[in-house]
């Protein structure tokens, strides 16, 4: 089991033709995702890396049957084809794009709310049911089928997390990037909630970093309702405040949304915090060796990985 | 984006909202024409630059004549101006917004923003005007109003109304405020603002409301809608390096230390400042290099992290994924040999053929620190910045 998404996940790539779609959905083939169809306009009719290309969302949902869908679009365009994804009817989609309008996402956050679908992004790098699907743009090597959810606001430090993890043979049950704007489709507390959920997480690995309350907002629930440990970290201890560190949403404003303010209430709620991104496999691996909670985990793989 | 105070009240008045009459000047001899012109017994001298809190600087002062007008611009203009906002160096002062005074009854502290909870615009508003809003928030909470405006029903008058009676205002101001109110809310959506704040807006004797201030600062990303803003910026009050690094789309940040640091990934960039400081260094910058860390942006990556003199080490920190490491081992050796790089050089790399990767560096014939993992990445980088540090 995993999360949000499995082996049987039908995806759509929209800007399935475009230079990033295509490098991307080919590696995502590579992976094993069922990729059921492309949607650029005006190229309906079409094939493409063997997949059959829709002029809109909706007929390859109609002509498909799929359930999902990630958007390879720029920004400008991104709003619009997350909202073609949602007026469609899919359950789930997730999109990449890094820059779109900060107004444009008060209008996509408005209809989603009315609707059934989630939204998983922008500016992320996806989500991964490693040895099952991933629907996104992070390398698909690195990871390793397990037992550790692993949530992220960041790209590049999800890797470096999962890189440690599987480097110590801790495996992963999904890992989701939620993405490194203001306004986000799915929060920490949506994905821990689901972690904690699923039967085939046994653990957490939690990356935040500076700027508004959404690590907080989580670890209150973590405290309340989460028996399963949960390892966090949080970038940006050094970032001078009042300047954006290259996420739109990375910023201490007003004296808000600092690395120790979430570091307290990651402590608080019993959170494993680490201070060093350095240490966060081997903090998981201590956390799942040790104590009651380790039988609970015990088909965790605990295997050194192969040089 | 920032723009200046007079720019913005420039913006707000094609939507209506009101701004004491003034001109901006450039040199004593133009303040004293404007201050004639203005025909006010009080005329208020504003220095433009984009920090705030210039009233306590000094930066913000009252003439009672064009002559007097004239005597404080001389000495403003071309001054250096040091504010709490600005840092030690201070800002040049290159122009002067001169508005006639007002008859000022009441000053009121009103903004929009965008809130990330609610993922809807907010504005926020307190009796308090003229205070900077954070300490409000931190002495009287209870104070500010915050009225979230549904994107779904957009600005109703209703919302004015809460604010005109929540601040306990003269029910004879109520329509104006109404009017003011949406007139702002306009401006804030139509120009994509991230923060339209005025502060204060006053009440006047005759129960006009008027923005005697006005900060207005664009959403980055939208500025492709609004090609008639890129004339605005004004580079003098951004770091030069960061102006130089935005012409590549480069994210950088320029900070105090000596460890420069390049970095694929915001997340990982600020984890990389905060590994280096764990183990007693300092960063010298935030650099996001971005997915497709191509030669030519590493080369002028390194270019920017060498201008700044205060760096003594650069710690690049890479995890491949789509970005191949062999790929990006060739553009390190061949910008190091471009540029003829005289720092110490830590790379650690990892992810997609980090082993070729590694060997490209390895036999490149030039010094490189090869690192295995952050940690000792880090570690490597803060004793040569420490060596470095102790030669003469």
């Amino acid at each position: 089991m995993s999360i949000l998404v499995d082996k049987s996940t039908r995806v759509i790539v929209q800007g399935l033709t475009g230079r990033e779609g295509s490098f991307h959905a080919q590696q995502m083939i590579d992976y094993g995702t069922k990729i059921v169809a492309g949607v650029t306009p005006g190229k309906g009719g079409t094939k493409h890396l063997g997949v059959p290309v829709f002029d809109t969302v909706g007929e390859a949902v109609l002509e498909t049957g799929a359930n999902a869908a990630v958007a390879f679009v720029p920004p400008p365009f991104a709003a619009d084809a997350i909202l073609e994804a949602v007026d469609s009817g899919l359950p789930f989609v997730t999109c990449i794009a890094e820059g779109i309008p900060v107004l444009d996402m008060v209008r996509v956050a408005a209809t989603l709310k009315q609707s059934k679908t989630r939204l998983l992004g922008p500016n992320c790098p996806g989500i991964i049911s490693p040895g099952q699907t991933k629907l996104g743009i992070m390398p698909g090597f690195i990871h390793k089928r397990g037992n550790v959810g692993v949530v992220s606001r960041s790209g590049t430090l999800t890797y470096e997390a999962v890189g440690q993890l599987t480097r110590l043979g801790i495996g992963q049950s999904t890992c989701v990037g939620i993405g490194g704007d203001p306004i986000i489709g799915t929060s920490f507390l949506d994905v821990i909630r689901m972690f904690n959920d699923d039967n085939d997480t046994h653990a957490i690995v939690m990356i935040g970093e500076i700027g508004g309350h959404a690590e907080e907002t989580a670890a209150e629930f973590i405290k309340r309702h989460v028996k399963k440990p949960v390892v966090g970290f949080i970038a940006g201890q050094t970032a001078p405040p009042g300047r954006r560190m290259g996420h739109a949403g990375a910023i201490i404003s007003g004296g808000q949304g600092t690395a120790k303010e979430k570091y307290e209430a990651l402590r608080a709620a019993g959170i494993h915090t680490v201070a060093s991104p350095a240490e966060i496999g081997e903090t998981m691996a201590r956390v799942l060796g040790k104590g009651k909670r380790a039988r609970k985990t015990s088909t965790v793989s605990r295997k050194r990985p192969k040089k | 984006m920032k723009i200046h105070e007079y720019q913005a009240k420039a913006i707000l008045a094609k939507f209506g909202v009101a701004a004491p009459r003034g001109e901006v000047v450039g040199s004593k001899q133009e303040a004293r024409v404007v201050a004639e012109r203005l025909g006010a017994p009080l005329v208020v001298v504003k220095a433009q630059i984009h920090a705030g809190g210039r009233g306590k600087a000094g930066g913000v002062q009252i003439a009672r004549s064009a002559d007097e007008a004239a005597v404080i611009a001389e000495r403003m203009l071309g001054s250096k101006l040091v504010t709490a906002q600005t840092g030690p160096e201070g800002r040049l002062v290159k122009r002067l917004l001169l508005e006639e005074g007002l008859d000022i009854r009441q000053e009121l502290y009103l903004s929009f923003v965008v809130d990330r909870v609610a993922a809807a615009p907010v504005l926020m508003a307190s009796a308090a005007g003229g205070m900077e809003i954070e300490e409000v928030a931190k002495q009287h909470p209870e104070a500010i109003l915050r009225e979230i405006i549904p994107p779904e029903t957009g600005w109703q008058p209703f919302h004015a109304r809460k604010l005109v009676f929540g601040l306990a205002l003269p029910a004879t101001v109520a329509t104006a405020a109404t009017a003011f109110l949406q007139s702002l809310y306009r401006a804030f959506l139509e120009t994509d603002s991230s923060l339209l704040e005025i502060n204060p807006c006053v009440i006047t004797g005759d129960r006009r409301l008027v923005a005697l201030d006005a900060k207005m600062n664009f959403d980055d990303n939208a500025l492709y809608r609004h090609p008639e803003f890129q004339d605005l910026r004004d580079l003098d009050e951004e770091t030069p390096l960061e102006v130089e690094a935005s012409k590549f789309k480069l994210n950088y940040i320029k900070l105090e230390g000596t460890i420069a640091c390049m970095v694929n990934g915001a997340g990982l960039a600020m984890a990389t400042m905060d590994i280096i400081k764990l183990n007693g260094g300092n960063p010298a910058n935030f650099l996001d290099v971005g997915g497709d860390a191509s030669e030519t942006r590493v080369k002028n990556a390194f270019r920017i992290l060498l201008s700044d003199p205060n760096v003594k080490v650069v710690f690049i920190n890479v995890f491949g994924g789509i970005l191949r490491c062999d790929m990006l081992a060739s553009g390190i050796v061949n910008a190091a040999k471009e540029l003829k790089i005289r720092v110490p050089v830590v790379v650690r790399m990892e992810g997609t053929n980090v082993e070729k990767g590694k060997e490209i560096l390895r036999n490149s014939g030039l010094n490189f620190t090869v690192a295995d993992g952050m940690k000792d990445g880090a570690e490597k980088a803060v004793s040569l910045a420490r060596r470095s540090a102790q030669l003469p």
